[in-house]
């Protein structure tokens, strides 16, 4: 059952305050809160149930090993993903984009190769192909944002070419909150030959996305920005991709067998996790899916639409309120500007009044750019967030608004 | 007036405002008067880019004193710019060298001089401070 009040006792950071004000907590798109399950399983699991995963007989890793495989049937069936061998555990959406374009950069990117992007990128899934395609000598190519923040995605079959390796897009922008339509761009990008790797950051949390319906090749997503611990992350990969791909990082439990002249390596997905895996952290990351599950994404989605529906109206009563984005659908965030005050000055001021938001040029430099601003402030919100806390919002707002621009 | 001392008239100055409010309210009217930057010195070399707020600062010498001005595209940053600039412009170079900050701890702004804030604000102190510096030693 989805009682607001009832949720929101789950989460004790909400009930804290911030400057002598109650905390409101606007930057969900940065990262969630948790909710108390996951706290309690993770303080359970660095109290009494730590031993090393996958290589101890002893009760307690075996416990840890039995748990962490849990975890990654759990974010199987979240993905709709065909097996297990198919989810790679990272340190986060960042580690995840980087060990494919290792990975796959190394097997499959050669010089004069290209890799598709697009303009609403965050800067996790630009540089990592920069960066590949400096060290194989590949081009980058860009497909522009148009100006209500949806991708033209008509454009991209002349974009794409024999050359073009991989298309990397994100479900839904960090700025925008546009949702992309994931599953015309990977049936136009594979009409053409393009794997396609689907950044999912922001849209996992808005319930995630089912990889053999949208026929994606690569998902990734962050376990913090999903109610889970930080440090944790999902690399999905198509089986015949990952087996393809060379391991990247060396060490632990990525091995079949060593010796000083060859080594064998462990199949999937054990491959791409080397060294000892944040295991306490996936195991949060489970009950954290468990967790929003049991509430119901169509609750939480509905929730999360009512704040945006009703912060959208509220925001526009504020004279001079410019909203980036206006393409449907869209996540539960708004950046805007307010004319002639500086995101900075707006955010320091409501971060004294107890409301967290966010301003700068959030992780995305181009889109910056393409708006023709130096910043923008953004407000992201959880199901766990109130319509009165935005009302909150939107007066401390207007009371800003008016002292910064009084002469 | 030794920075010191201008230092503690800001300290007491701000004492009579205890409220938050009042201190930005402040902060930002100081912003307002500060002395304004000529458009022509905005250029990538006076910039000090911060990935929240940017700075331009540019500094002169004569006769043993420095005189900074600087703007910033934000008022609440720029509020404290302009205190930057009222305690080290006028100053010789060895003085600005020599001085402390921590009068806009004094003056509860504190987390505005944090490496987290990513305002240009800190990297604007140090900028000063290599300026003093390289006045200090082109001396003739």
């Amino acid at each position: 059952m989805f009682i607001l009040q009832t949720i929101r006792k789950d989460f004790p950071a909400l009930s804290q305050q911030v400057y002598g004000k109650p905390l409101i907590y606007f930057d969900n798109a940065a990262t969630t809160h948790k909710p108390a399950p996951v706290i309690a399983l993770v303080n359970e699991m660095n109290s009494f149930i730590n031993g090393n995963i996958h290589r101890a007989f002893h009760c307690l890793g075996t416990m840890c090993t039995e748990r962490y495989e849990e975890a990654r049937e759990t974010v199987r069936a979240f993905l709709h993903a065909s097996s297990v061998e198919e989810i790679v555990f990272t340190a986060g959406t960042t580690a995840a984009i980087n060990t494919v374009a290792f990975s796959f950069g190394e097997r499959f990117v050669h010089a004069g190769d290209d890799i598709v992007i697009t303009e609403a990128e965050h800067h996790s899934n630009i540089v990592p192909w920069q960066l590949l395609c400096e060290r194989k000598g590949a081009l980058l190519k860009v497909l522009p944002v148009n100006h209500d923040g949806s991708l033209p995605v008509e454009q991209l079959p002349r974009l794409l070419s024999k050359r073009t390796k991989l298309l990397c897009v994100t479900q839904a922008s960090n700025v925008l909150g546009v949702m992309n339509p994931v599953k015309d761009i990977v049936a136009a990008a594979h009409a053409c030959g393009v794997p396609v790797l689907v950044d999912g950051a922001q849209g996992a949390v808005h319930g995630g996305i089912d990889v053999q319906d949208a026929g994606c090749d690569f998902y990734v997503f962050s376990g913090h920005k999903l109610y889970g611990p930080t440090g944790t992350g999902v690399l999905y990969g198509r089986q015949e991709l990952l087996d393809e791909m060379p391991p990247w990082q060396g060490g632990g439990e990525m091995i079949a067998a060593v010796s000083f002249e060859k080594t064998t390596y462990a199949g999937l997905p054990l491959k791409f996790e080397a060294g000892t895996p944040n295991f306490i952290g996936v195991c949060g990351l489970k009950k954290a899916i468990d967790y929003v599950q049991e509430l119901g994404w169509a609750q939480v989605r509905e929730q999360e639409e009512t704040l945006v529906r009703h912060a959208t109206r509220r925001l526009q009563e504020i004279e001079g309120l410019q909203l980036y984005g206006a393409a449907q659908p869209k996540t539960s965030l708004l950046s805007f500007n307010i004319a002639g005050i500086h995101p900075t000055d707006a955010a320091q001021l409501l971060d004294k009044m107890g409301i967290a938001a966010r301003s700068g040029h959030l992780c995305a430099d181009p889109l910056m750019r393409r708006f023709n601003v130096q910043g923008m402030l953004r407000f992201s919100f959880s199901f766990y967030n109130t319509t009165e806390e935005i009302d909150t919002a939107v007066d401390a707002l207007k009371k800003i608004k008016q002292l910064l621009s009084c002469q | 007036m030794p920075i010191a001392d201008i230092a503690q008239q800001i300290i007491d100055e701000f004492a009579l405002l205890p409220d938050w409010m009042d201190k930005y309210e402040h902060l930002i009217e100081l912003g307002r008067t500060l002395p304004p930057f000529d458009e022509k010195h905005k250029t990538d070399t006076h910039l000090i880019e911060g990935c929240q707020s940017r700075v331009w600062l540019s500094a002169a010498c004569h006769d043993g004193i420095i005189t900074f001005t600087a703007d910033s595209d934000a008022i609440i940053t720029k509020g404290i710019v302009s205190l930057l600039v009222r305690v080290f412009s006028g100053q010789p170079p060895q003085a600005v060298l020599d001085a402390d900050l921590d009068f806009i701890n004094q003056i509860g702004l504190k987390e505005n001089l944090s490496p987290t804030r990513s305002n240009g604000l800190l990297a604007m102190v140090k900028q000063m401070k290599m300026y003093a510096l390289a006045f200090l030693h082109k001396k003739p």
